[in-house]
């Protein structure tokens, strides 16, 4: 339930990077959102659209990527990607998992007007 | 007016992890041990600090970081027992964040062995942000369920030890301590595992070893 105050440090990286090209206007930001992330993305976009008056991005639309869990195991090496939480290798068996990807709460990309 | 397509690929929580890691070192050159303390409310993350201000003092000196949505009642707490305390209040926030924990440096005494940040009570959000600790504790109290690590597992995750509270109350319950143990090690294989009672004593030499062999190490390290 912590979607408004990430939004509110997205406002800050965008305006950031959207002044630093000179831009007027933001009019599409993409997000890539991991699973594990903590964060549920109908909640980010209720925020987004919150903050977005009297901002750059007033008319922007957002896109988000959900990023599934890549996970791989420590002692065999099993690699798999799931949108399930993994805690024991298919294979051997071992819970010493480390995860690749999954826990992104990621800026992607903008598009601007100049 | 026209169309330019930028690539950015900046992590939303990347001024929070620059702050924490900010404090983190900070407060390992002055040889002070952070622990950030994590749980539902009510799952005894105060009453533990009570006790552990008994057993630290008098050979350790330590303070408390107090987060809760309202009121000075946890860091009131903690002060009666002659540890110095500061409450931070979200107001309606449900965590901590380290840019709060930053605005308190000033007044974190150099002598310092051990700060404790006791988080907003919450099981969910406070496991996204690093508060510049050394050890990250999660608390599961008796009363809320042996089977809590797998529906919060995010909490269990990022943490480096599990306190099971409120021990002394699972004789009526139908709570499994080994189960519930057995649950958050396939979450987190290398939690360090603790079974407590605050109010009756039980656990805390072992747990107050924990700490203090960390800060040992802590301070080896960077001596």
């Amino acid at each position: 339930m912590h979607e408004l105050s990430l939004i509110a440090n997205l406002y800050e990286i965008m305006e950031e990077k959207a002044k630093e090209q000179g831009a007027k206007k933001i009019t599409f930001v993409k997000l890539q959102v991991g699973v594990l992330s903590g964060v549920v993305p109908d909640f980010l976009e209720t925020a987004f659209d919150i903050f977005k008056n009297d901002t750059m991005a007033s008319d922007a639309t957002l896109e988000i990527e959900k990023v599934p869990l890549k996970i791989r195991c420590l002692s065999c090496g099993m690699e798999k990607t799931s949108d399930e939480l993994i805690y024991i290798c298919f294979e051997c068996g071992s819970t010493q998992i480390k995860t690749l990807d999954g826990t992104e709460l990621i800026l992607e990309k903008m598009d601007l007007l100049i | 007016m026209k169309k330019k397509e930028i690539l950015v690929l900046e992590d939303l929580l990347g001024s929070n992890k620059k702050i924490a890691n900010e404090i983190r070192d900070k407060l390992t050159k002055k040889g002070i041990l952070t622990i950030n303390l994590m749980s539902s409310p009510g799952s005894g993350k105060t009453t533990l600090l009570e006790s552990l201000a008994d057993c630290l003092s008098p050979d350790y000196k330590m303070a408390v970081i107090e987060g809760d949505i309202e009121t000075e009642r946890d860091a009131e707490r903690i002060r009666n027992k002659g540890i110095p305390a500061w409450q931070i209040t979200t107001g309606g926030a449900c965590h901590l964040e380290a840019k709060m924990v930053g605005k308190l440096f000033n007044k974190i005494p150099a002598d310092l062995d051990f700060l404790f940040i006791e988080n907003v009570g919450n099981l969910v959000c406070p496991a996204g942000y690093d508060l510049g600790e050394n050890i990250r504790c999660v608390l599961l109290s008796s009363p809320e369920g042996d089977d809590k690590p797998k529906k919060y597992p995010k909490a269990f995750m990022t943490s480096d030890c599990l306190l099971i509270t409120k021990v002394d109350l699972v004789p009526p319950l139908p709570f499994d301590t080994e189960f519930a143990i057995k649950e958050a090690k396939e979450i987190n294989p290398n939690l360090k595992t603790f079974v407590i009672s605050a109010l009756k004593g039980t656990g805390m030499d072992e747990l107050k070893e924990y700490f203090v062999t960390s800060l040992e190490e802590l301070r080896a390290k960077h001596a």
